[in-house]
């Protein structure tokens, strides 16, 4: 496993020092729900098409030169179609460049909400804490809606002859634990490492370098470094179970649940760990997570800079007058009421991030300067921009109370509105009931990307 | 030597707070040393009902786990604002963990150095 994420970027060196190591695979995970609905909801990657090319350049290469296939999964941030097509799009652009010729596996996992609506009316659908049962309108809402697959299609694509399988959303840990559950290895070592390594180097003492490597076998695994002058500890694998993680002893997947309650880490020679006592508990029944996102709103933003010392006294009431305005000039303006749009008015430098969580006193000196932000969001992207236009004068003037003059402010930009598109929210968290573990993914190998 | 009050930031390597998946944020402790760890995994100082009024959440909801071992604690409670929504402030969740790293421990500071 190279890095944590495809297109984040690794030193040239260490794909060969990863490859002096004789390993049977490279993989690595291509996205996470981590930066927000809008990938998922807009079928858009993170990372630019430059970033993915080039890693996947060195991938490939490697892959090529031993002759071991390269998983990548979770392709195009959040795993959709359009993803699998982009990722498959460059990977065949850069073997054609460099001479390569791999067969790829794509494994698309998107699901139509006319499908899962079936899978509801059945009672295969359900919730996972803190959701609710699930709405049939709420699948017709999402743009887009993957399923996160197991091993099992990847083992599929790679007992079909590809050599380079570029995966729709994906489990973190199944893309690293399939090769190994492929050749007969126990689910609890399979499971465990694919998790360990599944951020690259953060289970390392060294999380800035890149690269790490797993070596799995019927007792157990052992886990190193790729960077030969980083090291991995007992407590740098064990501390990557807590991470990102609600539960740091049990992960669920398709297949049932990795428990590592029992599980014993040892340093071999300072810069190796033996892991040994990794369970898995297969399920009966073979359950696929759901990810969907839904628009929630067009947005526009604007941002102002406050320098003069009589707001930054006191910014929470300049800012309350401020709102009083923005409802009151919607109206006037737009007849717009208080329920046809929504807003977030944010005052960066004083609590914007953690509101009334903050626990700085409110005596505390006062900032230096006030950032404020003003996020319109409202059913149309016109109506967005026009409150936000609307409120243009007041967060250039806005006085205080005591001011019998008008100040202007510091627009970071103009215009000072930036129309930010469509706005999504995740509205799924449930598991359906799949009938085989391949079921709701589809392969296709060696046929040109729909692209 | 120094008998200001230590904060759990003094008193760990690291405390952090991230996503676990868009619906829950999770935040983890990772304590020094061994006579810290006990005062700070211990359930008079830290349980659910304060993690609650701190961060404004139903304590049925948190999760609490204690990785002796590791000298670790760790808290997970589903997300008062849906990642990404108009009022998620903090994408990632990553700098939720300030309200609890600010917490006075009940450790007399010279013990571990004045700093």
């Amino acid at each position: 496993m190279p890095i944590g994420m495809l297109g984040g970027g690794f030193p040239e060196a260490i794909v060969e020092q990863g490859m002096a190591l004789s390993p049977d695979v490279i993989a690595v995970d291509g996205g996470s729900t981590d930066s927000g609905p809008y990938y998922l909801g807009a079928a858009t990657g993170k990372s630019p098409d430059g970033s993915i090319a080039r890693d996947l350049r060195l991938l490939l290469r490697a892959a090529d030169e031993a002759g071991i296939p390269l998983i990548v999964g979770s392709c195009g941030t959040s795993g959709t179609d359009a993803g699998v097509d982009w990722v498959a799009g460059i990977a065949e652009r850069v073997m054609a460049e460099e001479g390569i010729d791999l067969r790829i596996a794509r494994i698309y996992s998107e699901q139509r909400a006319d499908d899962l609506k079936e899978h509801l009316a059945a009672g295969r659908i359900h919730p996972l804490p803190p959701m609710d049962e699930l709405a049939s309108e709420t699948l017709e809402d999402c743009t887009h809606i993957v399923g996160l697959m197991g091993h099992e299609p990847i083992v599929e694509a790679l007992q079909a002859g590809a050599q380079v399988v570029l995966a729709g959303r994906a489990t973190d840990t199944a893309v690293a634990a399939a090769v190994p559950l492929m050749r007969g290895m126990p689910a609890g070592p399979s499971w465990h490492a694919g998790k360990i390594v599944e951020c690259g180097a953060q289970a390392t003492t060294n999380p800035r370098t890149a690269g790490i490597f797993a070596t799995i076998d019927h007792e157990g695994f052992t886990i190193e470094a790729v960077d030969p002058d980083t090291a991995c500890t007992p407590v740098s694998v064990a501390a990557h179970m807590v991470y990102e993680n609600v539960d740091p002893f049990l992960l669920t997947e398709p297949d049932g649940v990795l428990d590592v309650r029992n599980a014993a880490y040892r340093s071999l020679d300072g810069r190796c760990v033996r892991v040994e006592g990794s369970q898995f508990h297969h399920a009966a029944q073979h359950t696929v997570k759901l990810e969907g996102a839904r628009i929630s709103g067009y947005q526009t933003v604007s941002f102002v800079g406050v320098r003069e010392p009589l707001v930054l006294a006191d910014p929470e009431a300049w800012a309350e007058v401020l709102r009083e305005y923005l409802f009151l000039r919607t109206e006037q303006a737009l007849g717009l009421g208080r329920d046809d749009f929504a807003f977030d008015l944010r005052l960066y430098g004083h609590n914007a991030i953690l509101g009334e969580l903050d626990p700085a006193s409110t005596a505390s000196a006062p900032p230096r300067e006030l950032g404020v932000m003003l996020i319109v969001s409202a059913g149309d992207q016109k109506t967005a921009t026009a409150i936000a236009k609307v409120m243009n004068p007041y967060l250039l003037h806005m006085p205080t109370r005591e001011m019998d003059y008008l100040p202007s402010f510091a627009f970071a930009t103009s215009p000072a509105e930036m129309e930010r598109g469509a706005s999504y929210e995740f509205v799924l968290n449930h598991v359906v009931d799949s009938p085989t573990p391949t079921a709701l993914f589809r392969i296709e190998i060696g046929v040109p990307a729909h692209v | 030597m120094s008998e200001t009050t230590l904060t759990l930031a003094d008193v760990c390597h690291e405390v952090r707070s991230k996503n676990a998946g868009p619906f829950w944020m999770t935040l983890d402790l990772f304590v020094k040393d061994d006579e810290a760890y006990e005062v700070v995994s211990d359930e008079s100082f830290l349980n659910e009902q304060r993690i609650g009024e701190i961060y404004r959440v139903e304590p049925s909801t948190i999760r609490m786990f204690r990785l002796p071992e590791l000298r670790v604690l760790k808290i997970s409670f589903p997300r008062p604002v849906s990642q990404g929504s108009l009022h998620d402030r903090d994408i990632h969740a990553g700098q939720h963990h300030v309200p609890l790293s600010v917490l006075a421990v009940p450790i007399p500071s010279r013990r571990h150095g004045s700093r």
